[in-house]
Formats: structure tokens, C-alpha cells, sequence
């Protein structure tokens, strides 16, 4: 069974059958994983361009581990010391690695939309590794195959994603993929970090962190996306840190264990402390793990694409 | 339509089966049995019972193997991706005389492929190849069985097709002719 889709661009438009499609193959993958050699032949036949316009340590890693491990060629660029900065633009970008006969692009952009953008002018499928604030297809994906892991089904699951959701495309991509999976998503944050109107999501809204945690079976904590908070929105990080990041006497007060993710790189101390992330209901290595099997998944299941059109 | 095997034949061709693979390999203790998924598990399933049956043992070294990444077929024009079946081998095959097991060989590409993902998970002492029907005249590859349940001599326009208790709610094998 091949996906409904040509590229992944973002979680909006795949169908539950898709996300489903992609567990099982997961699953495979992640065996293949297990083995002394963690490596099958399916893809000698195809050339993937990570392209990364913005900086990356786990996904780019990730990305790259999944396409050797599938066999495929890969060719690696990064913004900084390319001609983008002697002004060449995205397309012609694009087209000059495609014209070197590469069949598949992962793409990271700082600008919200790229990927849609990109497709729209050429032929190669393309996979979306984060743009802007706008999605992050695989790591939603690997979140809830990592929820799937642990927990099982998702359907009717408590999920709370914890942070900064305005600046976050983990957050959006979350949002759509557990709904689709049929878990119950509630978001928590300052009010300053929660954008307007998410309810229309689907998604419950929190101020209370404390409150949140004692709602949810799940928690994904986001970090503070300084980088992309062009005002201030909240005072410092030592105040941020002692409201609504979260530690080990928090969790303990719950009297009950809470699952905790995170989607890296993580600000120890701000959103989340030492004694929680590198505590035993911690699954944010886990989650690591998976992303390379969720990544070869997606990746061999678009790659029978371009033939097809 | 022609009946290859009926649910009679087919139980005596079974236990043939078994009886040859325990009359070459005794006792198990260095043969492992690994069916090949989707269709030879069914197969294996049934041989790896009979041959617990015959020997006694309550332990045997049976897995389950997955071929779709080692396919030759991959990104054929206007093919769908396959999407894979589990992979179940819990058990270090360095070593090991394994036996192989499908329903059909047809063309040998499967086997050939199931060959190259056995030799992803160690080194076999040897392998061998167990199969129900060898459909012997539309092979495309130098690959030949072991132990045969039945050979049929049949043209590339025809189709065979085993049916299972498990899954078809009857034991048979047929000869479809298409057109």
C-alpha cells in the first residue's frame, strides 16, 4: 500500500491510513535497526538531497542515518558557505542539485510555507524536515509512534504538549497527528505563548502546567524558542523556568506517572529539569531512536512516487 | 480450474514433508526453520508443528522472514509500494543449517531475495529450500528446491493458488488458468 500522498510536506494533509501505513512499516524498520547489520538494499537507486536551511543536530543526523540505512546515495547542504549567499534563490537552488539527477529532497526552511512553495515548481518529492513555525512532519510522527510504543493505541489517549506552542511546528504538527490519531490533546503554556484561538484545533487550553500534568498520561515539553521571539513575551528565563518549567517535586506531587517527551534540543533548567529528563518515565531518547525508523518509512514510502507521475 | 492437491493429498504431502526434513536433519539442534512472509508462514507453520510432532521436541528454532526490502522489483513502473510484513527471527542463525520454507516457487526471485535478507542476520552452516509446488518450467533464476510437495508443469499465464484452513477455511491447491 503506497501513501495518498506525493510529498510530506505536513501532517494536515495525510489520512489516518497514511499515518497507520507508516507505523507498520516503522515497525520493520525499527527491527532492521536491532540487527548487526542495520542496513537493507531497497533504495540503491536513489539519491535524497537533505537540504537544511536552517540549523539542525537530530534531525539532519537522523535524516542522513535513515537514507544510508535504506542504501540510498546522499548529498548534504547546508545555507551557510552555499551561494545562497550570493543571492541565489530557492528554486534555482533546487533545480541545480535536482539537474544531478537527485530523486528526493528533505527540506528545512526559517520560512513558514517553503515546502508548498517548492513543490509547486518541481518534479522530485519532498519531505519537509521543519519550516518556519508551521509543521514538523517526522517528529510529530515519531512522537506518536514513541506514545504507540509505550502506551499502545492512541485513540482516547491524554496528551498535553507543554511550552512555547506559538513558535513551535512540533506543537502544530502534534496537534494534528494525535488528533487524527484519535488522542485527546490539551496545550499548556503562559497565555503569552499560547496562540489565539487554538481551540478551533480540537485542542484543550491550560495556563496551569501543575494542572495540566494532572490531567494528561503524556507530556511533551517544548523548549522556549528564543530565537524566534522577536518581543519580549515573558520576563526571564529564571521566571519561566520556576512557573512553568517542569521538575522532579512536581511530577512526585502528582501521585501518578506521567510520560515525558521532548522533542530536543533541550534548555536543562528552563523547561525541563535534569532529575525529570533523565528520569525513568523520560522517553525523549527513545523517541531519538524512532526517528530513524520513522524516517526510513517515510522515506521508502515516497520514494516509489516519481515514477509514478 | 484444476485441483493440484485436495485437503487429503495435501495432509499426506505435508507429513511427507516433515518426515523427509527430521529424516535429514534428526534431531534439530543445529536446523532452524524460517518461513517466508506473507504466504510461506502458512506453510511453515504446519511444518514446524508436524515436525515437533515427530521428534518430540518442544523446542525448535522457527522464524518468520520479511523480503520486501530485498526485493529486485522495488520502484518497477506503476507498482505500489509493498508495505512489510513482521520479521520474527529471535535466534542467532550464524552457523546454522537453515531451512528455508515457501508455497510456490515460481520464477526464484523470492528466494533469491529471501537469501540476500537471511545473510543480513549471520553467516548459515547452509540453507535449504522447502516448497510445496515447484512450478519447475517459469523459473528465471538458477535456484532449485530441496524437498518438493508437488511439481507442476505450468505456463506463466497460469496462476497457482494454496488455500489454508487458517485463513481460507479449506486445505487445497489449485491451477488457475487466466486469461
Amino acid at each position: 500500500m503506497s501513501l495518498s500522498v506525493k510529498h510530506l510536506l505536513g501532517i494536515k494533509e495525510l489520512q489516518k491510513e497514511d499515518i497507520q501505513t507508516i507505523f507498520k512499516t516503522a515497525d520493520n524498520f525499527k527491527q532492521v535497526l536491532q540487527r548487526q547489520i542495520k542496513k537493507v538494499p531497497v533504495l540503491r537507486d536513489t539519491t535524497v538531497a537533505n537540504i537544511f536551511f536552517e540549523n539542525s543536530t537530530r534531525t539532519r543526523i537522523s535524516f542522513e542515518l535513515a537514507e544510508k540505512r535504506l542504501s540510498a546515495d546522499v548529498v548534504n547542504f547546508s545555507a551557510s558557505g552555499s551561494s545562497v549567499s550570493k543571492g541565489e534563490t530557492l528554486i534555482d537552488t533546487v533545480n541545480n542539485i535536482l539537474a544531478m539527477k537527485v530523486d528526493m529532497v528533505v527540506m528545512r526552511h526559517s520560512a513558514s510555507g517553503a515546502p508548498w512553495f517548492l513543490a509547486n515548481h518541481i518534479d522530485a518529492s519532498i519531505i519537509n524536515a521543519g519550516d518556519g513555525i508551521n509543521e514538523h512532519p517526522t517528529q510529530a510522527l515519531l512522537d506518536a509512534y514513541s506514545i504507540r510504543e509505550k502506551h499502545g493505541n492512541l485513540k482516547g489517549k491524554r496528551i498535553a504538549i507543554i511550552g512555547d506552542i506559538m513558535h513551535s511546528r512540533v506543537a502544530l504538527s502534534n496537534i494534528y497527528c494525535l488528533g487524527k490519531l484519535g488522542a485527546e490533546v490539551m496545550v499548556a503554556g503562559p497565555p503569552t505563548l499560547i496562540p489565539k484561538n487554538i481551540e478551533k484545533l480540537g485542542v484543550k487550553v491550560e495556563y496551569d502546567v501543575k494542572k495540566a500534568l494532572q490531567w494528561a498520561e503524556v507530556a511533551n515539553v517544548l523548549r522556549i524558542q528564543l530565537e524566534r521571539q522577536h518581543k519580549p513575551l515573558f520576563s526571564t528565563l529564571r521566571e519561566y523556568a520556576l512557573y512553568y518549567g517542569i521538575n522532579k517535586s512536581m511530577l512526585e506531587g502528582l501521585k501518578k506517572e506521567v510520560t515525558i517527551m521532548h522533542p530536543g534540543p533541550i534548555n536543562r533548567g528552563v523547561e525541563i529539569n535534569s532529575d525529570v529528563a533523565d528520569s525513568k518515565q523520560s522517553i525523549i531518547l527513545d523517541q531519538v531512536e524512532n526517528g530513524v525508523a520513522i524516517r526510513m518509512a517515510v522515506i521508502y514510502l515516497l520514494s516509489g512516487k516519481k515514477e509514478m507521475e | 480450474m484444476k485441483t493440484l492437491l485436495d485437503t487429503k493429498q495435501l495432509e499426506i504431502t505435508l507429513q511427507r514433508l516433515a518426515h523427509q526434513l527430521v529424516e535429514n536433519h534428526l534431531k534439530f539442534n543445529d536446523t532452524v526453520i524460517i518461513g517466508i512472509q506473507p504466504r510461506g508462514v502458512w506453510l511453515s507453520d504446519r511444518i514446524s508443528g508436524m515436525v515437533k510432532a515427530i521428534t518430540g521436541q518442544k523446542e525448535l528454532l522457527y522464524g518468520k522472514l520479511d523480503i520486501t526490502f530485498y526485493r529486485d522489483d522495488v520502484h518497477k513502473q506503476g507498482q505500489e509500494m509493498n508495505t512489510p510484513t513482521e520479521t520474527n527471527i529471535n535466534f542467532s542463525i550464524e552457523n546454522k543449517n537453515v531451512v528455508l520454507i515457501d508455497d510456490v516457487l515460481h520464477t526464484g526471485r523470492t528466494i533469491r531475495s529471501a537469501m540476500d535478507a537471511l545473510i543480513d542476520y549471520g553467516r548459515p552452516r547452509s540453507v535449504e529450500l522447502m516448497v510445496l509446488i515447484d512450478r519447475r518450467l517459469t523459473r528465471e533464476l538458477p535456484i532449485q528446491p530441496d524437498y518438493v510437495g508437488q511439481t507442476v508443469d505450468s505456463s506463466t499465464t497460469q496462476k497457482v493458488k494454496v488455500y489454508w484452513k487458517e485463513k481460507d477455511k479449506k486445505d487445497e491447491v489449485v491451477l488457475i488458468d487466466q486469461k
